[in-house]
Parts: structure tokens; sequence; C-alpha cells
């Protein structure tokens, strides 16, 4: 049943992680005094795999879905969005952000694609916070837990939402959850794309193939391994030192800005809350 | 009141307190105190923290109850019937904070336990907010003779050790763990891991152990349930579900313990002058190294 590959050392019993994920969403959701969810929908698997998730655990009829296109995004986007959204019985929703783009660099015209894909990535983030007040739904989020350590995600673009079910899941598990949770198979099986310029893909931008960096985190990050003892398993030197300079590199990504400290008791030094504070 | 009995049903309330939110757990709490007496329970354990939640960081001042508070009178009154068992916070005279156990019975409260081991590390802080208790006493109840732990506390055998050498029959500890490392077997690494120790302990010590952990989410971490009694011969009499509330009811038949001690008669031969001397010993040896490299430092 489940197709996607995965290393032996990720595999996880994914009904038990179900229960964990819906359950989160729902008490997360409850807690706030919401009782609705909006997603991103991009048709690709992350995204996917949250909104199958939202709607698990809050029912379709709590859960909004919005395809947000560029005139240059690929046309399976929507394609896979519609399959989506058709099997759970979600909201579906288009918002077509080509205009606001495009007006944008009407007056920067020398902007890179970089600058390009940041500006989109922040826009689909304004257009799902807006919505959020309109329909009372929170923002789910749809990064996963490979790319929030490698830094692959716009800051407050995709990297911003108010609760995110699959964080804590590498893009391999990603797949195997989406599999198992009958996420149509050639939307597990294509090729991961953030689909920022045509013919983007992410294993190429990184440089390396998603089974191997997992496998890679899980030794470095979940169990702390050193590098001679990474290399005794078998990885390359360079790949193990290309990966360690994106976790440092993006750091920031992970944390809220840095405030400069004058008084007693600082935001997040000495002011210490949880998140769920009087939730 | 009754003497002690040989017989009694004892009731875990696997349930998810509200983080910081002192009157809302207060209402849970006696909800599942009616529903357990309807179901005749007469010991009935509630998790860590059960009348504040867990990930408590600043606002461990702001739900900190002394023992004298009237807000307590609710348990005290509820004990008359069955004897209650709760986590909290507690202040103490001089302002020090911590994460304690009350047992309550006929009344009264009859015992209090502030947590020894005090987790900080990983995705604890424990330290940072509360002061360590310094003493494990078991403690005679119409239930028999019972130690009251609190979560890490039994990750450190000495304290399982210290329960049953003081007599203790039957020890409850009442948890609040986080569930992490999610294997592919069904359950979280630290949940097998606690299986393990609760089985072991329970057959070491020919006693009872109660194990009862909370559920709900906290900051995104979920505590996982599955709170269960083990029998002196190392069976498990009851078990929850991961991840759902639910009331756990079990009878214990205290008899048990004295079959398991004759069949295995474990603690008869614990040599405990054997194990004082060799810490003494220890004890000598370190205060030895601790003065050479203090000289050697001055």
């Amino acid at each position: 049943m489940n197709a996607a590959p995965i290393a032996p050392e990720l595999t996880l019993d994914w009904d038990l992680c179900t229960k964990v994920l819906t359950g989160f969403i729902q008490s997360e959701v409850r807690r706030t005094g919401f009782g609705r969810i909006i997603v991103g929908l991009s048709g690709g698997v992350d995204s996917s795999l949250s909104v199958t998730l939202a709607a698990a655990a809050m029912g379709p009829g709590n859960v909004w879905a919005a395809n947000m296109p560029y005139k240059a995004s690929s046309p399976e986007s929507i394609t896979h969005a519609r399959l989506v959204a058709e099997r759970l019985g979600i909201h579906l929703f288009e918002v077509d952000i080509t205009p606001q783009i495009d007006a944008y660099f009407a007056a920067f015209p020398d902007a890179d694609h970089i600058r390009r894909g940041n500006k989109m990535a922040r826009e689909r983030m304004t257009v799902l916070y807006d919505h959020s007040a309109r329909l009372e739904a929170l923002v789910l989020g749809t990064s996963n837990k490979t790319e929030l350590l490698l830094g692959y995600g716009t800051l407050y673009g995709d990297m911003a939402s108010a609760l995110n079910p699959i964080g804590d899941l590498y893009k391999t598990q990603v797949r195997c959850l989406a599999a198992h949770l009958d996420v149509p198979a050639e939307i597990v099986g294509k090729k991961p794309s953030a689909d920022l310029w045509v013919g983007q893909t992410d294993e190429e931008e990184l440089g390396f193939s998603y089974e191997a960096v997992d496998r890679l985190l899980y030794y470095l990050v979940d169990r702390r391994y050193e590098r001679p003892a990474l290399i005794e398993l078998g990885f390359q030197t360079e790949f193990i030192e290309a990966v360690s300079r994106k976790i440092r590199s993006s750091q920031y990504k992970r944390r809220p800005p840095v405030i400069a400290k004058v008084s007693g008791r600082t935001i997040d030094r000495e002011f210490r809350y949880p998140r769920d504070w009087g939730v | 009141m009754m003497g002690a009995t040989e017989k009694f049903t004892l009731g875990l309330a696997q349930c998810a307190p509200v983080l910081g939110d002192l009157e809302k757990n207060l209402a849970m709490h006696e909800k599942i105190l009616r529903e357990a007496q309807g179901q005749g329970v007469d010991l009935l354990l509630f998790p860590e923290l059960s009348l504040t939640g867990y990930f408590l960081k600043d606002m461990v001042p702001a739900v900190a109850l002394t023992p004298r508070d009237p807000r307590l009178d609710l348990l005290k009154r509820a004990s008359r019937e069955m004897a209650v068992v709760v986590g909290l916070v507690e202040e103490s005279p001089d302002h020090r904070f911590f994460n304690a156990a009350m047992y309550f019975e006929d009344g009264k409260l009859r015992h209090a336990h502030r947590k020894l081991y005090l987790p900080t590390y990983g995705l604890f802080d424990e330290r940072r907010y509360f002061a360590q208790g310094d003493r494990l006493r078991a403690f005679d109840t119409r239930f028999g003779r019972i130690a009251l732990t609190i979560c890490e506390d039994l990750w450190h055998p000495a304290t399982a050790y210290l329960a049953a050498l003081d007599g203790a029959q039957t020890i409850l500890c009442i948890s609040a763990s986080p569930g992490r490392g999610l294997r592919p077997e069904g359950t979280f690494a630290n949940a097998a891991a606690w299986e393990h120790l609760n089985r072991a302990y329970a057959q070491l010590y020919t006693c009872f152990l109660c194990f009862c952990n909370r559920v709900g989410y906290e900051d995104g971490a979920c505590f996982w349930g599955g709170s269960e009694v083990i029998a002196p011969t190392g069976e498990a009499l009851i078990k929850g579900p991961q991840l759902e509330e639910i009331l756990l009811r079990v009878p214990i038949d205290r008899r048990e313990v004295q079959r398991e001690r004759i069949a295995n008669p474990l603690l008869r031969d614990e040599r405990l002058d054997l194990t004082v001397r060799e810490l003494q010993r220890i004890t000598r040896q370190l205060e030895r190294i601790l003065r050479t490299r203090g000289e050697e430092t001055r």
C-alpha cells in the first residue's frame, strides 16, 4: 500500500501518526475558539497531506482550500488541487495572483526569479490571511521538516501559518503518510517543486535527493551523530558540509526576529509563556 | 471510616487538563470525581499537574496553591467518600514552588509529595521554574502503605527502591509524559520505555505500580496516556488507550502482594546494610576526590 520510498529508520506507525496529527489540529483549533481551517493548496504532496489531515480532524465542511496560481504556474497545480478537494469534499476556491504580481514588478522589471518567487509566496500568504479573517478560519501550515531545516521556504510566505501539523515530518515521511491516507498516486509520485518558475524542481535546486538528505538529517539532527559517525554510515563529507551549512545559515528563518535587550524582562528571554497561554 | 481494606477499586483519571486554567481544571476534577464515585471507585488518581497543566513556564506562580487554599476544599470534601490524588503547583511559606502530588483521605490532606527529580533537558525545563523536593516517605492509608511519586522520580531507580524499603506495597506514579520518538510499531519510544520501567519496579519490589498519565496537547506536544496498573507479578491489570480521555477502573486485591512475596521473597533478601555500607564508601571516595581537586585548583 505504501509505495513511496523511505529510509527504514524513518518509518513510523502511520495510523498512530495520523491520530497524533489530527488530534493536534482539533486541539489547537478548538482552544483558540475557531472551528475552521484554511490552507493554500498547490496540488503538491505537502499541502495535499495537510488538507487531508484537516478534513479528517475538523470535517470536510470546515476546511477551505485556496489554489493561487500565477500565469506561469504548472496547469497540474489546479488539476491536482481540484482532484484532492473533490475527493475530500472540502471547499476550494481559486485566486489568480497574476494581476498584483505583474503590477508590482512592472515597477521593478529587473527583479530576478528569486525575488519574483518570494513575492509570489508572500502574496499567497496575504490572500490566505485575508480569507482567514473572512471565514474565521485558522491558516494551516504546509512546511515539512526537511524544508524547515534546510531553509527551503520563503520567510513570511509559505512558512507563515497559525499551526503546522507536518513540520516534524521529513519529506519522505510526508509522502508515505500521504500514500497511507490515499492522497492520489499522481500527487505522491510527482517531482516535488515550489513551482515558482517553469521547470523548477526542488531536488535539482537543492542538489540532492530528498531520500538522501532525509536520512542524513535524521542522523545529524534527530540522533545527534557527529561527522566521523556520519562518514562511517557512508555519507560524503561534502554532502554533510553542504547540509550543515544550510541548516546553520537558515536558523534565522526558524526564529522570531531578534530583539535588542534594554529592560529587565524582555520578550522570550525572561518573559516566557507557552504559545497556548490563555487560549 | 473503615479500617484497611484488602480489596478496593482504583480509578485512573486519564484526562486532559487545560493549560494554566485552575477554574476549568477544578470543574473537570469535580465532574470526574462524581463519575468515579458513581462507579464505586475507592481511590482515584489524577495525573501530574492535573489542576494546572504542564508546560506552564512563567505561569507557575500564578497557578500555585498552598495546602490551605480553599480551592482545595472540593477535594477534601470528596475524599470523605473516596481517596483522591491530584497534581498541582504547591507554594511553600518561603515562596518556593514545587511540582507536587497531594493525597486526600477522610476529608483531610494526608500526604504531600514534592517531585524529587526535575527534568531539565530536551523538551523539559522544570528546574528553571520549580524547587526540588527533598524527601520520599511511604505513608499508611486505608489501602495499606503507599508511596507517591511524580513522573521523572521513577526514572531514578533509587526512588522505587526507597519506596519499597520504606514499606510501600503500592507505588502511585502520576505523570505528564509527552510522546516523543514515534516508532514503526504502534507507540512512542518513551511510552515503550515507561512500560518496561513500570513492569520492572512492580516485579522487583513485588508491589502494585499504578501509573496515571495524562492526554491532550500543549504547544504541539501530545501527552500519550496509556495509564496502567501492574500487579506484583509484573502483569498488567489494566492498560488505558493512547491519546484518549478515559476513566479507568480496576479492582485491586492487596493479598496479591503477600502471595507474590511468598513466591518471590526478593524484598526479604534485600541487603540494606550492604547497600548503605557501599554507598557510604562511595560517598567517602567522592568526597576525597572533590577535596583533592579543590587543593589542586587552590
